[in-house]
C-alpha cells in the first residue's frame, strides 16, 4: 500500500461510500473528511442514511463501495459473497476500530459490568493496558463526564443520561483518534439531553475530532464546525453550520429545518 | 398407620452411604456435562450448518429419548458387543458407577447446551456491537462479553437443570448402585416397609434440593446483581 501525499493530513477520510440493502441503495456516494479537531454534524430526516453512513465507518455495516482512511491508512476491503465489502485483514480492522471509538444511541453498555468495569474493559483487553493504569484512567474519565460517584453501579441501575456519559467515558478511555456519535441523545428523556450535550461540547472544546449524527440543531450550530445534510443517501448540502442553518439553499433542507426547529 | 422410626434409625448408615453415592454421581455428571455443554452451546449458535448441525442432532437425540433408555443402552446394551468386552474400555463399561455417570453426563450436557445456547442468543445485540466497535477480536468477544453474560443469565435455568439431575440420579439404583433410592429399595425389600423406606429417601432428596436451591440463590445474588432491582 502506498501512502499518498496529503497536505491536509485528514484524520478521517471517507471517499464515495455506497451502501445498499438488497437492491435498495441507502447511501449513494457520500464523501467526508475530518481534520484534527473537526466536529462534523450529520443531520437528516430518518431514512436519510445518516446512521448507516456512520456505522459503515467502523464496518458495523458493510458498505458496497468506497474508501475509508484513518490517518491516511486505508482500511483494506475485499468483496464478500453478497457483494458488500468486508475487511481484508481482521487485525487491521480491529486496530482501526480501537482508534475510532463509538457512542451509540442506546448506550450499549455491557450490562453485567459495573460502570468502572465497562470503562476499563477495552483498554485492558484490546489495547493491553495494565489493570492499575486502566483503573486510574477509567476513574479519571468517569470524573470528567461527571459520573465518578456511580462507578460501582451497574448500567441497569443508572439513568439514561448517566449511562450515556459512562459510554462516553468508555469511548474516551480508548484515547481514540476520532469519536463517532450515533444519535447520542435520541434515546434520552428531554431533561437528560443537556447533561450529555454539555459533555460533548467540552470534548469539542478540547479539540477532539468528532463525527456526530444528531437531531440537536443547537449542538450542530454551536459546537460543530462542519455540517452535512443527508437526504436519501446523498449529501444535499454541507458547509459551515451557522451559515447553512441560517440560510439553507436547498428546498429539502428548508423543509427539514422548518419541521425540526421549534 | 404406625411409622416405624426404629427401623429407619437402624438403617440410617445405609442412607448416608446412599447420600454420598448420589452426591458423587451428581457432581461428576454435572462437571463432565457442563464442560461438554460449553463447546456444544458454542456450536449451536454458529451460523455455519456444518458446525451447528452435529450439535443440534446430538441435543435433539439426547433430549428426545428417555434417560432410562440411555442408561440401559450404555450399561446393558454395550456389553452385548464382543469388541467392547475385549477392549481396554471394558473395565469402565462394566462398572455401574461409570455407566451411570456417563449416561447422566451425556444427558445433562444436551439440556445444558440448549440452556446456554438460548442464553447466548439472548445477548443484547448492542452489547456485541459495542465490543466489535471497540476493536475486540471474535475470541475476545466470546471470552469477555458473550460467555460471561450468557453464563450469568443461564443461572436460574441451570439451577432447575441441576435439581432435575439430582432427581434423575435415582435411576442409578436400577443399575445396582446403592444411592439414596438404592438404599430405600434395599430397606424396603428387607423389611417389607416401602412407605417408611421411600418417605425417608424423599426427605433426603428434599434436603439436598433445599441445599442446592440455597447455593444457587447465593450464586445469583453474587453474579446476577446487575439484574436485580436497584437497592437504596
Amino acid at each position: 500500500m502506498t501512502i499518498q501525499e496529503n497536505p491536509n493530513m485528514y484524520k478521517l477520510e471517507v471517499q464515495d461510500l455506497h451502501k445498499r440493502y438488497g437492491s435498495h441503495e441507502v447511501i449513494k456516494g457520500v464523501s467526508m473528511a475530518a481534520k484534527a479537531g473537526d466536529v462534523i454534524s450529520i443531520i437528516g430526516s430518518s431514512g436519510s442514511g445518516k446512521s448507516t453512513f456512520l456505522r459503515c465507518l467502523n464496518l458495523l455495516e458493510q458498505p458496497h463501495a468506497g474508501k475509508i482512511l484513518l490517518n491516511n491508512e486505508e482500511l483494506k476491503l475485499v468483496p464478500a459473497k453478497d457483494g458488500s465489502l468486508r475487511a481484508a485483514d481482521a487485525k487491521q480492522l480491529q486496530r482501526m476500530r480501537s482508534r475510532l471509538a463509538m457512542v451509540f444511541q442506546h448506550f450499549n453498555l455491557w450490562s453485567h459490568m459495573s460502570a468502572l468495569e465497562n470503562v476499563m474493559e477495552a483498554p485492558v483487553h484490546v489495547l493491553g493496558v495494565s489493570k492499575a493504569e486502566a483503573r486510574d484512567k477509567a476513574e479519571h474519565y468517569l470524573a470528567k463526564v461527571g459520573v465518578a460517584h456511580r462507578k460501582d453501579a451497574y448500567p441497569a441501575h443508572m439513568s439514561g443520561g448517566e449511562q450515556q456519559r459512562v459510554a462516553i467515558a468508555r469511548a474516551l478511555a480508548m484515547e481514540p483518534e476520532v469519536m463517532l456519535f450515533d444519535e447520542p441523545t435520541s434515546a434520552l428523556d428531554p431533561e437528560l439531553v443537556g447533561e450529555v450535550l454539555k459533555v460533548m461540547q467540552d470534548l469539542a472544546t478540547e479539540g477532539r475530532t468528532m463525527v456526530v449524527v444528531t437531531h440537536e440543531m443547537g449542538f450542530a450550530r454551536e459546537v460543530s464546525n462542519q455540517l452535512v445534510f443527508l437526504h436519501k443517501g446523498l449529501v444535499e448540502e454541507r458547509g459551515c453550520p451557522k451559515e447553512v442553518l441560517a440560510n439553507p439553499q436547498s428546498e429539502r433542507l428548508q423543509q427539514f429545518l422548518s419541521g425540526s426547529l421549534k | 398407620m404406625i411409622f416405624d422410626y426404629q427401623m429407619i434409625w437402624e438403617n440410617l448408615p445405609l442412607y448416608w452411604g446412599g447420600v454420598l453415592v448420589t452426591v458423587k454421581i451428581l457432581l461428576i455428571s454435572l462437571a463432565v456435562g457442563l464442560s461438554l455443554a460449553l463447546p456444544l452451546a458454542l456450536m449451536r449458535v454458529s451460523k455455519s450448518p456444518w458446525v451447528n448441525f452435529p450439535a443440534w442432532l446430538y441435543t435433539y437425540v439426547i433430549r428426545g429419548t428417555p434417560m432410562l433408555v440411555q442408561l440401559f443402552l450404555i450399561y446393558y446394551g454395550l456389553a452385548q458387543f464382543e469388541f467392547i468386552r475385549d477392549s481396554f474400555m471394558w473395565p469402565y463399561f462394566s462398572s455401574a458407577t461409570f455407566c451411570a455417570c456417563l449416561a447422566f453426563a451425556i444427558n445433562t450436557s444436551a439440556y445444558t447446551a440448549e440452556i446456554l445456547a438460548g442464553s447466548l442468543k439472548a445477548t443484547p445485540p448492542g452489547e456485541i456491537e459495542a465490543a466489535k466497535a471497540m476493536g475486540m477480536s471474535r475470541s475476545k468477544l466470546y471470552r469477555r462479553i458473550l460467555l460471561p453474560s450468557a453464563l450469568r443469565r443461564a443461572l436460574p435455568q441451570y439451577s432447575n437443570e441441576v435439581i432435575m439431575m439430582l432427581h434423575t440420579t435415582s435411576l442409578a439404583s436400577i443399575v445396582t448402585l446403592i444411592d439414596i433410592t438404592g438404599a430405600a429399595r434395599t430397606v424396603s425389600s428387607q423389611y417389607y416397609m416401602p412407605f417408611e423406606a421411600f418417605i425417608t429417601a424423599g426427605l433426603f432428596y428434599l434436603a439436598l434440593t433445599f441445599i442446592l436451591v440455597r447455593l444457587f440463590k447465593l450464586a445469583e445474588r453474587r453474579w446476577l446483581a446487575y439484574m436485580a432491582p436497584r437497592k437504596g
